[in-house]
């Protein structure tokens, strides 16, 4: 049992000493500072510049915190503050069924449902044209993908406010959205960071969804209209090619190496935030 | 006064929009899958391997893909609960003394439950080639079983914790060791179990990632460990990919299968914590 725990537990270690000394080839054949900052990609002769790549995942995952948080921040205020409870027990099921749904369906939906919808509905009162596969396409589906995490969380924090805090606003005669807007937001408000924080790395890592509907074009995008190609999406679509040429390989687990670690540094901090909001309230 | 209560208003009529849109987003998603495969579901995409031709719109079905995935979510499913169950009693039966270790120990699941599936495929990936595996169903089942540890660990640790302590105390105070208590606890815990083997081979089966490098793809059924297998996600993936209109009808068809399979997974293992935890209180 022990041997079990520990060798789970240091998974984490291991993924990481094991990517990094994946990365070394690419890392002495160029700096971390060059690696990040470039934008040439030419496997063949060696060079890889992950910028255009970084830029990508940044402007999906931007996107998709946008579109989300508003989103979800009114629909936990609306369960929790005011609906009536019977609300909150239909729309949590399907909320859950949601965050059940495999990364690849919300793929298909976005290449059936959404790209169309900018192609015909929304690029052409913007720009001439645009084939719909975007960094658009790629963060409204990503931020559908993340709707019931950060509902979730938010929900739970939202739940523990104390009651006397609202009556108090309340009886000093501020309106139902004032107290919401002025108490319970600001005493909320690390729970909310958390959970944009967890949201954001879930977003930083997602792969097959983006990668069915940005477009997957090598280049810094200037307008949501572009394609873009997140970190993610690189990985996956060049697994093939990567054992024939030199230096590929190392590369990609390069790229496998940024995610995970910045994924890591955003999870501790969030789960930290909830952890010291958990033990406030408890104590 | 007025204007207190229009912007009152005006922020309840936004919560009501948004909520519409967050609940209305799942119905949107299946309800557009379902539109776009119930057309070209038929009967051969279940039971029929790809034919000769399948990729350009000829006969056969995903019946591999169907049976890959099966193995691989089932594979590791397995794998995973024979790591985690000893990992979960652990740090709730054995770490009595130590809290806050214990508590780091639920963290570092957690932060193990949010790295990407892709990590997770590249990370097996090395391992395949350090033990030089090539792409098959074992590598596949590997891969997934790492993703999926971090998700057994955390249901199956949330569970012990609703066991009541006093049966814990009564098994203690009867004689038994802890080894034997924790049997009795996981008695006790068994519709847990199959909750969070329901949730594990949920996100087993559709992911992707973590499949993309490490089970290959096949148009047959793998008899052996070593044999590379396909996988429903990708032959959706696939599928989707192609520029023939029947063969693109048929990922969406492939689509339509997967859903089905996840929701009626999803809505089981939600049934099973309601009645779990109604059972408990």
């Amino acid at each position: 049992m022990l041997l079990f725990t520990v060798l789970s537990v240091s998974l984490v270690f291991i993924i990481g000493i094991g990517l990094y000394y994946k990365s070394i080839p690419v890392l002495q054949n160029s700096t971390w500072w060059h690696l990040l900052t470039s934008s040439v990609w030419k496997p063949l002769k060696g060079l890889f510049g992950f910028y255009p790549y970084i830029m990508g995942t940044l402007w999906v995952t931007g996107i998709a915190i946008i579109i989300a948080l508003p989103l979800c921040v009114l629909t936990s205020l609306y369960i929790v503050e005011y609906a009536h409870s019977r609300v909150r027990r239909i729309l949590m099921p399907f909320v859950n069924l949601l965050s059940g749904i495999p990364p690849v369906i919300f793929g298909v939906w976005g290449v059936l449902f959404i790209i169309p919808l900018i192609q015909d509905h929304i690029a052409p009162h913007f720009v001439e044209f645009s084939t719909g596969y975007s960094v658009l396409a790629g963060g409204i589906v990503l931020a559908v993908m993340i709707f019931p995490l950060i509902v979730s969380i938010i929900n739970e924090v939202l739940r523990t406010m104390p009651q006397e805090l609202k009556d108090a606003s309340l009886a000093l005669g501020a309106t139902k959205w004032e107290t919401v807007k002025k108490v319970i937001l600001r005493k909320a408000l690390p729970g909310i960071i958390a959970a944009t924080v967890l949201a954001i790395s879930r977003a930083f890592g997602e792969t097959i969804a983006v990668l069915m509907v940005c477009g997957n074009n090598a280049v810094v995008p200037h307008s949501v209209f572009d394609a873009g190609y997140p970190l993610p999406a690189l990985i996956a679509n060049n697994y093939g090619d990567m054992m024939s040429i030199p230096l590929y390989d190392s590369a990609l687990m390069f790229a496998a190496l940024l995610l995970f670690i910045i994924i890591l540094l955003f999870n501790i901090i969030s789960r930290i935030i909830l952890t010291r909001l958990e033990r406030r309230i408890s104590a | 006064m007025r204007r207190r209560n229009l912007e009152e208003l005006f922020f309840k009529f936004l919560m009501v929009l948004a909520t519409l849109i967050v609940g209305g987003s799942f119905f949107l998603i299946v309800g557009t899958i379902f539109y776009k495969g119930a057309p070209y579901m038929t009967f051969d995409m279940l039971t029929k391997i790809p034919g000769g031709g399948f990729y350009i719109g000829k006969e056969g079905g995903i019946l591999n893909a169907i049976i890959g995935s099966m193995y691989v979510a089932g594979g590791a499913t397995i794998l995973g609960l024979i790591i985690s169950i000893p990992v979960a009693i652990y740090i709730n039966m054995y770490m009595d003394g130590q809290k806050f270790l214990a508590n780091t120990l639920r963290m570092v699941f957690d932060v193990l439950f949010g790295i990407p599936s892709i990590v997770y495929g590249a990370f097996g990936f090395l391992i395949m080639v350090y033990f030089g595996l090539r792409a098959s169903l074992l590598g596949g089942i590997i891969a997934v079983t790492l993703l999926v540890i971090p998700i057994l660990v955390r249901t199956l640790d949330e569970v012990i914790r609703t066991v009541p302590l006093e049966l814990r105390d009564a098994a203690l105070s009867l004689g038994s060791t802890r080894w034997e208590t924790a049997k009795v606890v996981l008695r006790a815990i068994r519709p847990g179990i199959i909750t969070a083997i329901l949730i594990s081979f949920g996100r087993a089966i559709g992911d992707v990632a973590a499949v993309l490098f490490t089970a290959g793809f096949s148009d047959n059924i793998p008899t052996s460990l070593h044999e590379p297998a396909a996988t429903l996600p990708l032959a959706i993936f696939f599928q989707l990919g192609s520029p023939i209109e029947e063969v693109q009808g048929r990922g969406y068809a492939s689509a339509l299968i997967l859903t089905i399979v996840v929701l009626i997974i999803t809505i089981l293992s939600e049934l099973l914590v309601k009645k779990f935890y109604k059972h408990k209180s």
